[in-house]
């Protein structure tokens, strides 16, 4: 059995205001694998804490955020005893990431092979023809067309799904061994994103990358991912096989999301819908910050938290109706 | 386990918990006011309305018999004229008070006036665009290439020194800031959905000015307006420095700046230190006033929200 | 059979590409909407579906007046928009409300919501405030908040929350059409179920049609009644939202059912990918506008416009491809 690329353990990240006072426990928690290869989806709305998940894994927090507890091995190291100098170098080169909005990821003032070049100079040390060669190739391989041209543009001077391939390429071009893919898709025409998921499956199926996906769109996740993680208000409430999580979810909160979605397939004359509000996180309920809108909630969800019990094989669940009696 | 949705999904608001954090609110802003800034300006406040019973003597008729005492604890001062009297007589520190009630009257009203009609033309300015636009922005541009102190002087020149005069020339001077701030805050919010939705809904286009615009830019008034304070009590000490502003006897600080500027080569230094230092402390509580203010009411810059972390 | 409430004839709206700095000359037109013919019935939902340059937002504009068209007519309750006087104007305008995407930037943050909802009303009726009062208290039992949040701000209200304050806005004239633009996609994905629920039950109890504008599939398939897909300023295709469902026509509209994400990891789609990009509106591309991405191009179609004709009951398709040969 062969290690995990990546395996988190019980990361707790915690956002504290200016004064000490009020303290944001945006990942409580969080426990998970990921092996070479594979592709995970972390699903989530807001306030769930799947993005600071990935900035925790990345350690890119803002100032006021802290890591407070929790391991986090890639390869074989615990990322959080690095030092910032040694994270730099697996940022970009064996770790990399992919935001929501191409436009701000990109540098207005920098021409596209400018911006491409940039870790590979940083962390392959290339120059020169080898340099340019390779920015073509990878120009190429994300499948835009006249790359010599290309690398001269602007970002300004391209679509929305160019730049997000060229945001692709840069982020493959030293050939990381985990992208994380943070609402990649969110700012894209559906044409266009389909396009673009198809890409990222190729550029997958050719480099034995890990992905991981951070969505709150579940068609994403039964399009790109092999295996699924459920948060809410900064617990992980489910992870389990991608068709597991389809056919039998076990939480509450993950059965409302699949059924909440209209279908494009059959009619409905009604939709699912959850209850009450999203979770506020500076004021969390006692007890499972689900059990407010579950519908299936007793008397104990409310008080107590519930540990993760296992529910089928690599399925788990953090819910008191999974106990073993 | 299907749950049948009425239309009315119960939505509970306790509205007293929500009372409740509104005060929680207003104490917690209070708390993080800055002090400094708000004792000064209230200590000005309170002196220009007390002025009557607090100034130890008439601060326009003098004692010639004691012409130029220094303040109190040098010698020849006495614990009558405690900052020392003036050229006339007159004791500096009843001057100051009253003086205090000029420069309040004065700064206050020319940038409530300069407030009111450099928010009015930015927003007709950027919400009518067109030619309106047009024209306001060249009466800016024109405005604001006249030096304004000397456009001021000129003004003052013109008609006779006095307390209201020098309010209208601060306002008619010092309305171009406002107008061109509004104006870049208006055309982004005219294109906000809740602007789009009051055309749809029918209002008229004066309503959704003074409804939903001008509500909206307060804030930014309000800052230019605190930091203007300090730039109209200057302006007011410069032109009654020059002469053309307020007029003996009355104490004004900057008259008195003036006036004692012949007495500081013979050493009579209380005579400008005095005037000098309050309106060094006014000008610069409004200042950090108008700063505390503008960052306060930008919601961007204030704590973190938890509504970003996800 | 429900009657047409909203119908429009042809509308095109261009916009003027401006060079010059002093004297600006227009040296290019982008053609949002180019030529839209649809109908709404009370009652009724109609789906606009398409991707951005499309001029689903522009469409929408125009019917709410925020834009004057360029040409064509806008005709509700069989009167020509273009004939109506100042007064029938405002009426019109009661008739037909708007829900935006944004629920942060909808509402004004400095009102009360009490005062936002009751605004429209204020300014078209004259009621006493008590009757005010008491509209707004069962306006907010409608859309399923507390009448004792018509004394909060926006801001002490989520997202969802916001979205019903601003659906119990527009109900407050009690509105005939009722413009939804992107209503749930700014929304959480637990919520949005919360909202399009509402929206389908008051449609049932005050026989309010709408327009929805969104670019989910699935939940337009949901809403509406029928469903217009349009590319580049031009509808392309329009049918009732079973006919779509089970039988796209036309290319594009193809592509996007099967760009469309699955409902479940072990659903099978046919695979048609349309390569390159949405081309720019000022220059669109000659014939159909859709024939350099469509994989079923014959040499007709770039040649000649198709022009969108019946081909079952109802189902209208501009495409050659279900062109007889004459």
């Amino acid at each position: 059995m062969t290690e995990p690329l990546l395996d988190i353990k019980q990361l707790r990240t915690y956002f504290v205001s200016a004064k000490g006072t009020r303290v944001v426990k945006a990942v409580d928690g969080v426990s998970f694998t990921l092996d070479e290869g594979e592709t995970l989806g972390i699903v989530g709305e807001s306030g769930s804490g799947k993005t600071v998940t990935s900035l925790s894994i990345l350690r890119l927090l803002p100032p006021a955020a802290r890591i407070v507890g929790g391991e986090i091995w890639f390869a074989g190291e615990n990322l959080l005893t690095k030092s910032e100098r040694e994270m730099q170098r697996v940022r970009g080169s064996q770790m990399t990431m992919i935001l929501q909005d191409p436009l701000m990821s990109l540098n207005p003032l920098f021409t596209i092979g400018e911006q491409i070049a940039e870790p590979l100079r940083i962390h392959r040390g290339m120059r020169g023809h080898l340099l340019a060669d390779r920015i073509k190739d990878l120009l190429r391989n994300v499948r835009i067309s006249s790359p010599e041209v290309r690398m001269r543009e602007y970002p300004h001077q391209m679509s929305g799904g160019m730049r997000q391939r060229i945001v692709g390429a840069i982020s493959i071009s030293c050939e990381p061994r985990l992208l994380i893919a943070d609402e990649p898709t969110t700012s894209l025409d559906v044409t266009i994103q389909a396009q673009y998921l198809n890409l990222l499956k190729d550029i997958q199926n050719r480099s034995g990358l890990a992905m991981i996906f951070i969505t709150h769109n579940i068609g994403i996740v039964a399009r790109m991912c092999d295996k699924v993680a459920v948060m809410y208000a900064g617990r992980l409430v489910e992870r389990a096989p991608v068709r597991t999580i389809f056919n039998q979810p076990a939480h509450p909160y993950t059965e409302a999301l699949l059924n909440a979605m209209p279908k494009l397939t059959d009619k409905t004359e009604r939709l699912w819908s959850i209850e009450g509000q999203p979770p506020d996180l500076a004021n969390l309920p006692p007890g499972c910050p689900f059990s407010p809108r579950c519908p299936k909630a007793e008397d104990r969800c409310h008080r107590e938290v519930p540990p993760e019990y296992q529910v089928g094989d690599q399925h788990f669940t953090r819910c008191w109706l999974w106990e073993r009696r | 386990m299907e749950t049948s949705q009425a239309v009315a999904t119960s939505e509970t608001f306790a509205a007293q918990s929500f009372e409740l954090t509104r005060w929680k609110k207003i104490l917690s802003t209070l708390q993080r006011a800055p002090i400094f800034p708000l004792l000064i300006l209230a200590a000005l406040v309170c002196t220009a309305v007390s002025a009557d019973f607090i100034a130890p003597h008439n601060p326009e008729v003098g004692n010639l018999r004691y012409r130029y005492r220094p303040p109190v604890w040098q010698d020849r001062g006495t614990w009558e004229y405690i900052l020392g009297t003036d050229h006339m007589g007159r004791d500096i520190l009843s001057r100051l008070i009253f003086g205090s009630r000029i420069s309040l009257i004065v700064g206050i009203t020319a940038v409530v006036f300069a407030g009111v009609v450099g928010t009015t033309l930015g927003i007709l300015s950027g919400f009518l665009g067109g030619w309106v636009d047009q024209v306001i922005m060249r009466l800016t541009d024109a405005w604001l290439a006249l030096p304004a102190i000397t456009f001021a002087i000129l003004l003052a020149v013109l008609v006779q020194p006095s307390k209201w005069n020098i309010v209208i020339i601060l306002g008619i001077v010092y309305w171009t800031r406002y107008a061109r701030v509004v104006r870049g805050e208006v055309l982004s919010l005219k294109e906000r959905d809740y602007v789009r939705l009051a055309t749809v809904a029918g209002c008229s286009q004066a309503r959704i000015m003074w409804t939903h615009i001008l509500p909206n830019v307060a804030n930014s008034t309000v800052v230019i307006a605190t930091l203007q304070l300090g730039v109209s009590i200057i302006a007011e000490a410069t032109l009654s420095f020059l002469g053309v502003g307020v007029a003996p006897p009355e104490p004004a600080w900057g008259l008195m700046l003036a006036e004692g500027k012949s007495g500081l080569m013979a050493g009579y230094w209380w005579l400008s230190v005095f005037p000098g230092l309050c309106i060094m402390l006014v000008v610069l509580s409004a200042n950090l006033l108008g700063d505390w203010f503008r960052v306060w009411s930008d919601p961007q810059s204030s704590q973190l929200s938890p509504v970003v972390v996800e | 059979m429900s009657e047409t409430l909203l119908e429009l004839r042809d509308l095109q709206k261009y916009f003027p590409v401006m060079k010059g700095v002093i004297f600006q000359k227009p040296i290019g037109w982008v053609k949002a909407v180019d030529g839209v013919s649809y109908t709404i019935g009370t009652g009724e939902t109609l789906g606009l579906v398409g991707e951005s340059g499309c001029g689903k937002t522009t469409t929408s504009k125009l019917i709410l007046l925020l834009e004057k068209p360029t040409a064509g007519a806008i005709i509700f309750r069989g009167r020509d928009l273009q004939s109506l006087e100042r007064d029938d104007l405002k009426t019109y305008r009661r008739g037909v409300q708007a829900v935006f995407q944004d629920p942060f930037s909808s509402l004004n943050p400095r009102i009360r919501v009490g005062d936002i909802i009751a605004e429209p009303v204020l300014v078209n009726e004259a009621l006493p405030k008590a009757q005010m009062r008491e509209r707004v208290q069962e306006l907010l039992r409608l859309v399923g908040l507390n009448p004792s949040a018509s004394n909060l701000f926006p801001h002490e209200f989520s997202g969802g929350q916001r979205q019903r304050i601003a659906i119990a806005r527009a109900l407050s004239l009690n509105p005939s059409l009722i413009v939804l633009d992107e209503p749930v996609s700014a929304l959480d994905v637990s919520i949005r179920a919360q909202i399009m629920n509402l929206l389908q039950d008051l449609q049932q109890q005050f026989g309010l049609s709408y327009l929805l504008i969104a670019h989910d599939l699935a939940a337009v398939l949901h809403l509406s009644t029928n469903i217009a897909v349009m590319y580049l300023g031009k509808i392309v295709e329009f049918g009732t939202s079973d006919e779509l469902r089970h039988k796209p026509l036309h290319p594009y509209t193809q592509a996007l059912f099967s760009a469309a994400l699955p409902s479940h990891p072990d659903e099978q789609r046919e695979e048609m990918i349309i390569a390159g990009e949405v081309p720019s509106p000022l220059n669109p591309p000659a014939g159909c506008r859709f024939h350099p991405r469509c994989p079923f191009a014959k040499p007709v179609c770039s040649e000649v416009e198709p022009v969108l004709r019946s081909a079952t009951n109802g189902h209208q398709v501009a495409c050659h491809l279900y062109n007889e040969p004459s």
